[in-house]
């Protein structure tokens, strides 16, 4: 009887992620509908954001700059995490002595435990001031938000790949070194090849993270709603016009917000599938 | 190139992004320290928000964690003893598996967008309880993932001697499986709780924030990270100071947490 009830809780506990994914998605898509009709896919190609004067329920709409900027900042912080994060990978697995790698990967992984927010306001004060002085611009903009964003990932990309450089078997990489390779021949040649998937699959994953974080670079990119001309310009990306401009919006601009909710949703959505489905596996131990 | 020299190179930049990496950690940790403890009053942790203080926003922050916890917990660790100790790995179960793995990397803003839809807009103002429901959803995945890899974990052969003994499907899960369980889950427990305690997007619109203090769910409610981006853009020092002391207390709270859950799995083995 107990054990009845016992197993259809948890069967009932285990579908409701199911449930609230599908939930999202069908109530984002319902408030959007309004602007979805209005604008269809031009959406995506428009760069105006304005209410009607006359009447706040209306006016012209557009993406195109938040999505842009959200493209634009998470590139920027890819290109700077990649290489940084396969260095942290690859001075844990082959390089580091046994006794650093424990306080190594704690450090990294507290790195990722710390608050985006508190990203947002060390760069803010501490990290615009010297990108501004380095490369000109109004300290705040894609660039800061890009770098701040690429420390963020860092952590994720480094330890998703340090797992999957881990699965290497010795026996392969002794083989090489029996060769006469180096070390970085070893990476090169055994390593990499052996745990592709798994340092692929960290990047994309990653790149999802990138694209949905919303508190750092909502302190750092400057949320302005305009096309960046320099890579230290100011802009606005998804998440961060959600964040600043979401709970005061009315009528069709509301149903806008929702439409770029929901653009981010299914991108990420489809990003990480991928990353999980064709890069990592189904890993069922 | 010569490719010894190559070789060396190749190392000594792996190695730098190391340094790299631990130098942006202490950087970020020495600046909240610094900044924060200079900010840091006995009357922070006595006044609320609108004396100058953080006492109500700490409150706030902690019941929605808590509560959020105490609806996650339950449900993410029966939805992980279905996945891995009633489904048998169907199809259905992999399904679900990877949902669940899509969901835990959600952008929170999203979430936070959904549940204002649902929770704040037809009742016409922010609540704790929409900011409540937005930190479960986040933690809900999170404690799945953990579950389910514990539970595999756990050997055969400590369910084959309960079902020996004639223990019924679910004594064996409850008495011996998840007690066998126990630290990794609790682990995944307490790091989980350190990640939705500084979450601020999933809060932004749906508890918002309040000046004082409250325990009724049903207004705004006061939160320590939405205060900390709001603090941070006023233009006035005050502010300011109170931004950095609070960004010092959360980070200070997330660490410990943190840490305690790493450091109860190390003691295990």
């Amino acid at each position: 009887m107990g054990g009845r009830l016992f197993k259809n809780f948890s069967f009932f506990s285990a579908t409701l992620s199911f449930f609230i994914l599908i939930g999202i998605f069908s109530i984002l898509l319902t408030y959007a509908q309004d602007s979805i009709h209005e604008f269809g896919l031009d959406f995506l190609g428009s760069e105006v954001w304005e209410a009607d004067e006359d009447d706040e329920e209306l006016g012209v709409f557009g993406g195109f700059i938040p999505v842009v900027g959200t493209m634009l900042s998470t590139i920027i912080a890819m290109v700077i995490a990649t290489p940084l994060a396969m260095g942290i990978a690859i001075f844990l697995t082959e390089i580091a002595h046994k006794r650093l790698i424990k306080p190594v990967s704690i450090a990294i992984e507290l790195l990722a435990a710390i608050p985006s927010i508190i990203y947002g306001m060390w760069g803010l004060f501490y990290f615009a001031p010297i990108v501004q002085s380095t490369f000109g611009g109004q300290g705040v903009g894609l660039l800061t938000a890009g770098i701040v964003l690429a420390i963020m990932i860092i952590p994720f990309m480094a330890a998703i790949t340090r797992d999957s450089m881990n699965t290497v078997p010795d026996v392969l990489k002794e083989s090489a070194y029996a060769m006469g390779a180096t070390k970085f021949e070893v990476i090169k040649d055994v390593v990499m090849p052996y745990a592709k998937g798994g340092i692929i699959g960290s990047i994309i994953l990653a790149l999802g993270r990138a694209l949905g974080e919303t508190m750092a670079v909502a302190f750092l990119i400057g949320s302005v709603m305009q096309i960046p001309s320099k890579i230290t310009d100011p802009t606005t990306s998804i998440p961060v016009l959600l964040a600043n401009n979401f709970a005061e919006a009315q009528g069709l601009e509301m149903s806008s917000m929702y439409y770029l909710a929901l653009i981010l949703f299914v991108v990420s959505f489809a990003i990480i599938s991928v990353a999980k489905f064709y890069f990592l596996g189904k890993k069922v131990k | 190139m010569n490719r010894l020299l190559l070789n060396k190179v190749i190392l000594i930049l792996s190695t730098l992004s190391a340094v790299v990496g631990i130098s942006f950690l202490f950087w970020i940790l020495a600046t909240l320290t610094y900044k924060g403890i200079s900010a840091l009053h006995l009357s922070t942790f006595t006044n609320d928000l609108v004396e100058g203080g953080i006492r109500n926003l700490l409150v706030g922050q902690f019941t929605m964690a808590l509560i959020a916890s105490a609806i996650a917990v339950p449900i993410g660790m029966f939805a992980g003893i279905w996945l891995r100790e009633y489904s048998n790995q169907s199809r259905l179960a992999s399904v679900i598996r990877n949902l669940s793995d899509v969901m835990m990397s959600a952008p929170s803003i999203v979430i936070g967008v959904f549940v204002y839809a649902l929770f704040v807009a037809p009742f016409g103002s922010y609540n704790g309880f929409a900011g409540i429901i937005a930190l479960t959803i986040m933690m809900i995945p999170i404690i799945i993932s953990t579950t389910d890899n514990m539970l595999a974990l756990v050997p055969k052969e400590l369910r084959e001697a309960g079902i020996a003994l004639g223990g019924s499907k679910h004594k064996i899960i409850l008495q011996i499986v998840i007690k066998a369980a126990k630290v990794g889950i609790t682990t995944g427990v307490l790091l989980s709780f350190a990640r939705i305690i500084g979450e601020t997007a999933p809060l932004l619109f749906t508890s918002a924030n309040n000046q004082f203090f409250t325990m009724d769910l049903t207004g705004q409610f006061p939160s320590l990270t939405v205060s900390i981006y709001n603090l941070a853009t006023y233009p006035d020092e005050a502010s300011r100071e109170l931004a950095w002391a609070a960004s010092f207390v959360l980070t200070a709270i997330v660490l410990v947490i943190n840490l305690t859950g790493r450091y109860m799995t190390r003691n295990k083995k």
